[in-house]
């Protein structure tokens, strides 16, 4: 019974958003602050050190950390801010019930009745409909301890395949694709490895916006003389001053990467040494780009052939270069070749592995390397072990002190899960760290399917979008309340610490976790007492594994300021014993061992070879189209974060960029007779959102951009097309065709609704 | 205690993207939460995304100070110009309209003027301004000269400016690039997917010596 219970005014009524304000001891110029806990901003993948200052058991502001390595102190608005979503008036500090008959919707209960009302639900639904029948849904945002338990939670506990997580809307494009090309997932090199490169490649990152401490790495890089190309429909902060600005349609990245790769096979600017030494399959790539002449490129891609031409020449002649790609290339039902385009051309060049050259994708979320390493992924096992592969079930199955043949197989990606509840194959849903109501696209169909389930409940810190639709709400534990390890960026895995408690009866998640599992009468394996334990035996399930983090420890976290994984508790050549083996912040370097090559080369297949896959560009689904003429694509903005669960709560970041605009060209705008601040209706196959206009030279003519953080008629995803890649799943929110038009009127919400609701 | 001699505050507006990561930061200072002292503008937002930060400049003659007919505004021994003093501002608002940068605010409620003071409570002690800290594309930069001048090769630090006859020297630098722009900022994307698009060449001085007073 998932309906949202009362109408959706008086849910937002009762909780929120609503906008935290500095006020009280946060406002005061006079109080000190007890403490300052070293820790690290909860939001982008960057994972900037922050220290922030505790009063009591609130978090009362911050102050910079300038000695961690990463930021050195800078930190964007959303982490200077963050400390504002504790002491929150919406946090949720009491398990909740659907109750029609509360104001609200929701009634408080008692912690310990929600407990036993959810494992009593699993166990009906499992019982009547078997193991499967119930679905885990959860996010990278999480500490990899909390990833990793709800791994095992999900095989072990509830003995269901069905789990899959946030990741699917982010990083699994670029996974799979480093999967495919070099055999492990994680960006090649340290951030430190961009200053001094020659040329610096950034393919569809808004990097100022969705990343911005990089930006300094790049603007320094540019200082030592690296030139930057930008490959981005908008022109976007890191783009309006880049050296080279690739304009390219949105969809049509495969085909420019293809399009440069031939300009380097014709000009011979390739590492002919490198590409036979380290790589197999260049020849079918070569006979793929074949077609991909300069005109043809220019023609596909919307981007002039000069500035293809410049590209190529940049990237074939440099010596040092980096790569670095984001969103903007991988979501798209396209997403994995578009990845491997990128790959193409740095190993065409050979520039990988070595000091000053290194490619890496940017992650968007805090742990968004780290929560994809560690099973939480429908068809993966700690350690980036492949749940299908007999060997590393059996070692995984040991450490869970279970038989192999209880280890369910794969399940199914976040998407495809709905349509399973849809199909009414899922009967019962737990979710935490994720709002698919605001984040998936063509979200009503999400919402039919919420409605359908007999079982769902939510673990959050405040009511999400998602949880309007919960049978019961069990509180969570904020960021600041918990410790534990993440990986960012870089592949560095860094410490959080915790600064403060749960308030009320909230509690941190790992504990909900062994709660459900302690009532269902399935305590075995969800014993752990606190974070460091959890992460002990994580250590001895990733040992052998390509991510092998068997050799850190917190104590080691903390005194390098971060490891990079892989980090060994035995040398995986000789076998012995290693207690200080550092991490390994470079990947891929000449002569450098490791466990799957065996020595046969820096790259982690049997053959220690790279590999070049064909990138076969595929024109989008739902493209433009005579009847849907303009593209569509989505994004983010600077102060606000994924689905907004947190920063649409935040004062200051909602006053910073309050509503979605439209964003269009003048050209276009003018043609349509839309003038900035105009209400303007986008409609696609899906449905139609209507929006303030905001008319700016910054896009191409035939684009428009809406941000995807709001919820309800302000959500971008109403109208998003769900096409997924067919490898990754990742779904296609960077294109779809679209019309627009200048809106009758103004809409039914901007009368009822604050800015951030 | 005085802000140290060999540490300046740099401002690069080609670095800046826009974030307001400064005026968020400025407003956690310890001796004004919640307010920023500092502006952060869209030189104009529908033609370009180029944004300018905006601090207080701390001029040689602050022009606020000559203004004010309450003699309510001080320049320390370090060259900081400070905020207006409590007791002697009579909010008139000469300064706002008076400073040539655009850095005085008004409060009408309290009946002062506030302005930027270099975060005096950390730069006095050695430390770095919270805007320059926490800036993500370091167009706000506090350090040392021999710092800027190894980080910052491709450009100089400029601190005499003219405003009609009036010229003004600042403690604050501004970056300027030391080779005239081989190519103007992208700011319409329609003219960057044109195969020939029209020259949009900026003409700009160039300078040579990092630290001689020039005019722009």
């Amino acid at each position: 019974m998932a309906q949202v219970p009362v109408d959706a005014l008086r849910i937002i009524e009762g909780f929120g958003p609503h906008l935290s304000a500095m006020t009280g001891t946060r406002l005061s110029t006079s109080v000190d602050p007890d403490r300052l806990v070293k820790t690290h901003c909860c939001f982008c993948g960057q994972q900037c050190g922050i220290q922030l200052k505790v009063r009591g058991n609130e978090v009362i502001g911050f102050e910079p950390w300038e000695e961690f390595p990463f930021n050195r102190g800078m930190l964007c608005p959303k982490g200077v801010k963050r400390y504002l979503q504790g002491s929150h008036p919406d946090r949720l500090t009491h398990a909740l019930r659907r109750d029609p008959s509360s104001a609200s919707g929701f009634s408080p209960l008692p912690y310990a009745d929600a407990i036993a009302r959810v494992a009593g639900e699993i166990a009906r639904i499992q019982q009547t409909h078997g193991a499967g029948a119930i679905a885990v849904l959860s996010g990278a945002s999480l500490t990899t301890e909390k990833t990793y338990l709800l791994g095992k939670f999900a095989r072990v506990c509830l003995k269901t395949p069905f789990i899959d997580y946030n990741g699917r809307l982010c990083m699994v494009s670029a996974g799979a694709a480093n999967k495919k090309a070099f055999g492990i997932d994680r960006a090649t090199s340290p951030w430190s490895d961009m200053i001094g490169t020659d040329v610096i490649w950034v393919a569809g990152s808004n990097v100022a916006e969705c990343s911005p401490i990089t930006t300094n790495y790049i603007w320094q890089a540019r200082e030592q003389g690296a030139k930057v190309i930008v490959q981005d429909p908008r022109i976007t902060p890191i783009a309006r001053t880049c050296d080279l600005y690739l304009p390219v349609k949105p969809g049509r990245d495969a085909a420019l990467f293809a399009g440069v790769l031939q300009i380097m096979i014709e000009r011979d600017w390739l590492d002919h040494d490198f590409i036979r030494d380290h790589t197999v399959g260049f020849e079918q790539v070569a006979e793929y780009c074949h077609a991909w002449t300069l005109p043809h490129t220019a023609d596909v891609t919307g981007v002039p052939q000069r500035a293809i031409m410049q590209a190529a020449e940049w990237w074939g002649t440099a010596r040092t270069s980096f790569l670095l790609h984001a969103r903007g290339i991988e979501h798209h039902s396209n997403g994995v070749q578009n990845s491997l385009g990128t790959i193409n051309l740095v190993l065409a060049s050979g520039r990988i592995g070595k000091p000053n050259s290194g490619y890496g994708t940017i992650v968007g979320q805090a742990n968004g390397q780290g929560g994809r390493e560690h099973g939480q992924k429908c068809d993966q096992l700690p350690g980036l072990r492949d749940i299908s592969n007999p060997e590393h079930r059996k070692h995984i199955a040991g450490v869970w002190g279970i038989d192999e043949k209880e280890l369910p197989g794969p399940g199914v990606d976040a998407y495809e899960l709905f349509r399973k509840i849809e199909r009414g194959e899922i009967k019962g849903l737990i979710s935490i760290c994720f709002n698919p109501k605001v984040s998936l696209p063509d979200n009503s169909f999400v919402t039919r399917c919420l409605e359908r389930l007999e079982f769902y409940t939510a673990i959050d810190f405040f009511l999400n979008d998602t949880a309007w639709h919960a049978d019961v709400v069990l509180p969570g534990s904020l960021h600041e309340e918990d410790e534990g390890t993440v990986t960012q960026v870089e592949g560095r895995i860094i410490k959080i610490n915790k600064a403060v408690d749960c308030p009320g009866e909230a509690r941190q998640d790992w504990r909900i976790i062994q709660d459900i599992a302690h009532a269902l009468g399935r305590p075995h394996g969800f014993t752990f007492t606190e974070p460091r334990e959890i992460f002990e035996e994580l250590r001895i399930a990733s040992k052998g594994g390509v991510a092998d983090y068997s050799g850190v420890t917190y104590e080691k976290v903390t005194q390098q300021l971060g490891v990079f994984w892989p980090c060994y508790s035995e040398d995986p050549q000789t076998g012995t014993r290693i207690d200080d083996h550092q991490g390994t912040p470079r990947l891929f370097e000449r002569g450098s061992y490791n466990p799957v090559a065996k020595g046969n080369g820096p790259f982690y297949f049997p053959d220690g070879r790279a590999r070049f896959n064909v990138a076969e560009y595929r024109p989008p689904v739902d493209d433009g189209s005579e009847e849907y003429p303009i593209y569509l694509t989505t994004g983010r903005v600077v102060s606000q974060f994924l689905s907004g669960t947190q920063t649409r709560r935040i004062g200051p970041l909602v006053r910073q960029y309050a509503e979605p605009r439209i964003e269009m060209h003048p050209r276009l705008a003018g043609k349509l007779g839309i003038a900035d601040g105009d209400w303007a209706t986008a409609e696609t196959r899906r449905g139609t959102i209507t929006l303030r206009a905001q008319v700016v030279t910054t896009i191409r003519p035939d684009t428009i951009f809406i941000p995807y953080h709001w919820a309800g008629r302000k959500s971008a995803n109403q109208v998003t097309v769900a096409a997924q890649d067919p490898i990754s799943k990742i779904p296609q929110y960077k294109v779809c065709g679209c019309r627009v038009r200048k809106a009758d009127a103004a809409p039914e919400y901007a009368a009822v609704l604050e800015p951030q609701q | 205690m005085p802000k140290p001699d060999d540490l300046h505050f740099f401002i690069d507006p080609n670095r800046c993207i826009g974030c307001q990561s400064c005026l968020h930061a400025c407003t956690e200072c310890d001796t004004h939460r919640g307010e920023s002292m500092i502006h952060l503008e869209y030189v104009n937002r529908s033609e370009s995304v180029q944004t300018v930060p905006v601090v207080c400049m701390h001029c040689e003659q602050p022009t606020c100070a000559e203004v004010c007919p309450a003699d309510a505004i001080k320049r320390t021994s370090d060259g900081v110009v400070q905020s207006a003093r409590k007791p002697r501002c009579i909010a008139c608002g000469n300064c706002v309209v008076a400073c040539p940068f655009g850095v005085p605010e008004l409060y009408e409620d309290r009946k002062i003027m506030m302005k930027c003071d270099m975060c005096y409570d950390r730069s006095s002690v050695g430390r770095k301004p919270m805007c320059a800290t926490v800036c993500p594309s370091q167009a706000l930069f506090f350090g040392t000269r021999e710092e800027i001048e190894q980080l910052r090769p491709q450009s100089i630090p400029i601190n005499t400016f003219r405003f009609g006859a009036q010229t003004i020297t600042t403690q604050v630098h501004m970056m300027v690039p030391r080779a005239l722009a081989t190519r103007a900022s992208y700011v319409d994307v329609a003219a960057a997917m044109d195969e020939r698009p029209r020259s949009r060449a900026v003409s700009l001085k160039v300078v040579d010596d990092p630290f001689a007073e020039v005019e722009v």
